[in-house]
């Protein structure tokens, strides 16, 4: 039996009266890619920083990597890779020289870091630009070089808070194509998104966090499966429709409707279906879209609130 | 064999140095050449036509040591701000640095350990420029280098502290403008404390410059007494020991909490 990459019981963090983590509880596998799902302020980059051994918890146990934070936190650092939310790179200084000056951090042999440097670079497509300046290269390319030095270690755990915020389509998608890589490496991957899309393409499992607590857990499927029907049809209203008198005549359509401030969701195991009866109801909506269910209405269904607002 | 991790902070702002030391070289030597020029040797020739000498010394070779350990403070006060701000909140590579082995203790004393490096580098430089003008009669003069750096390291290692607990760059200007500007002027850098009101003597003797003058001069002409020298270190130790135990607790509670 191996033990659990992190595994927490209770674990809570405080900032005066402020609770940012109230008492969760979670464990992480060997070679898996782990989510915290949930919006802005739910809790997940203070449970991040627990984990990365640099923010002391408040209560609650934490392992990582077998150890306590508390006792062996340089120790377990040195196995743990962090990409954190906001790039903290050495933008005056080239590409190359940021690699070098992280893995000196390590205490590796100049020797071995320029190997490594050079595999990683080719690996997070950087090569071309090991000599330009940090501060010119694009979003994308800032957020791949923090990936890159984040593996100068060797890491056995990888740590990445909101890997693809604030990055265009195009960028995101070969970060996530460069996690993915990674993880088939054996690589354990943590990490905390506020992007349903990003925790489904990404995540074996994940739970869902909202103030400070852990309202669910599981596979995204499994989590979809059990909060919600299989499909939902999207009901766009019209712009003078009153929203009260439609969300009633909407109900029995399926078997659970959410209003939100544009759209009503009807939640059915049979979109098309459901979407006919809408229309030849005598509905006249906007528009009418039906889609699977996915990670949002989980967290829409559990909190009743959407996971951007 | 492992490196400290303090000397692993070094390297990496000492690389930083490397890469921009164009820029740096340049003030590096100009500043003392200025400053030499026109107190030295403008001021000074007006001095020695006047009274003749100050405390015994040609004006020349009273300022010397007096400007170099000066200028020591005014870079690692400089160094010891906005950069600290700097790497905590603006460009946040000391976030990135905390992540690693390296605990938040041992950033900040290398920091400090750098910037005192670095101010020992201007030092260098300031002793070769004041030495091909003639202001140091003594070889002891080579010992005004660590006397700039101790001095350099009583300023950093307060700011330091102190920078890390800001949000905003806003009393740097005041620090440098009410705090290091007065010390500048009022620490026996341009003219022997005594020239003071009596009353203000005492609080010359309060500024850390004051002692690292006092240790430089003493070094570059040659003439110490041994017990003034032992206070003046202790006290720039003294000033050290007392921030560092500020400083690796403030580094903790703004990186690490």
């Amino acid at each position: 039996m191996s033990v659990p990459m992190v595994e927490a019981r209770a674990l809570t963090k405080r900032f005066g009266p402020f609770v940012a983590v109230d008492g969760i509880d979670f464990t992480i596998e060997q070679g898996e890619a782990f989510g915290f799902l949930g919006p802005n302020g739910a809790g997940k980059t203070s449970t991040m920083r627990m984990i990365g051994c640099v923010s002391p918890r408040s209560g609650g146990v934490l392992r990582v990597l077998g150890d306590d934070p508390e006792d062996d936190g340089p120790s377990i650092r040195a196995r743990l890779g962090v990409v954190p939310q906001e790039d903290n790179l050495d933008t005056e200084l080239t590409v190359w020289d940021n690699l070098m000056i992280y893995g000196r951090y390590f205490d590796l042999p100049r020797a071995e870091i320029r190997e490594r440097a050079a595999e990683l670079l080719e690996f997070v497509q950087l090569s071309d630009r090991r000599d330009s300046r940090v501060d010119p290269l694009s979003g994308g390319m800032k957020r791949r070089l923090t990936i890159a030095r984040s593996l100068i270690n060797r890491p056995e755990v990888l740590l990445l808070d909101e890997p693809t915020t604030g990055l265009d389509p195009q960028a995101r998608h070969l970060v996530w194509d460069r996690l993915y890589r990674l993880k088939r490496t054996g690589v354990t991957l943590v990490l905390t998104t506020h992007y349903m899309d990003e925790a489904e393409q990404l995540c074996d499992r994940l739970v869902i966090m909202d103030n400070a607590s852990i309202v669910a857990e599981g596979s995204p499927r499994q989590l979809i499966a059990d909060n919600v029907t299989r499909e939902v049809v999207e009901v766009r209203l019209d712009i003078d429709a009153d929203p009260a008198s439609e969300v009633a005549r909407l109900k029995r359509f399926g078997d659970r409707i959410e209003a939100l401030a544009d759209r009503v969701l009807v939640y059915t195991d049979d979109g098309d279906t459901t979407a006919g009866a809408v229309v030849s109801d005598g509905f006249d909506p906007a528009s009418v879209l039906v889609r699977r269910a996915s990670l949002e209405d989980v967290f829409l269904t559990l909190t009743g609130r959407t996971l951007e607002d | 064999m492992s490196t400290p991790p303090l000397i692993r902070v070094v390297e990496r702002e000492a690389l930083v140095y490397v890469r921009l030391w164009r820029g740096l070289a340049f003030s590096t030597f100009v500043q003392p050449t200025l400053y030499l020029a026109a107190m030295g040797i403008g001021l000074g020739g007006l001095v020695s036509a006047h009274s003749g000498r100050v405390d015994g010394l040609a004006y020349l070779d009273f300022i010397a040591p007096g400007l170099l350990v000066a200028s020591a403070m005014q870079l690692a006060a400089g160094e010891s701000m906005w950069p600290v701000l700097g790497g905590a909140k603006w460009m946040r590579q000391f976030h990135g640095v905390v992540a690693t082995p390296i605990g938040p203790g041992e950033l900040y004393g290398g920091f400090v350990l750098w910037t005192t490096l670095r101010s020992m580098l201007g030092a260098a430089a300031f002793l070769f420029v004041a030495a091909l003008l003639g202001a140091v009669p003594s070889a002891w003069g080579v010992l005004a280098i660590p006397a700039a750096g101790s001095c350099a390291a009583a300023f950093c290692a307060p700011l330091t502290a102190f920078s890390i607990t800001q949000d905003s760059d806003l009393s740097f200007p005041m620090i440098m403008r009410l705090g290091v500007l007065p010390l500048f002027l009022f620490s026996g850098t341009f003219f022997p404390i005594n020239q003071l009101p009596t009353g203000l003597r005492p609080f010359a003797a309060l500024s850390p410059l004051w002692h690292g003058v006092e240790l430089a001069r003493a070094a570059t002409t040659g003439r110490f007494d041994a017990v003034a020298v032992v206070v003046h270190v202790a006290v720039l130790v003294g000033c050290v020991v007392v921030s560092a135990w500020f400083g690796v607790r403030a580094f903790a509670r703004r990186l690490s909490s």
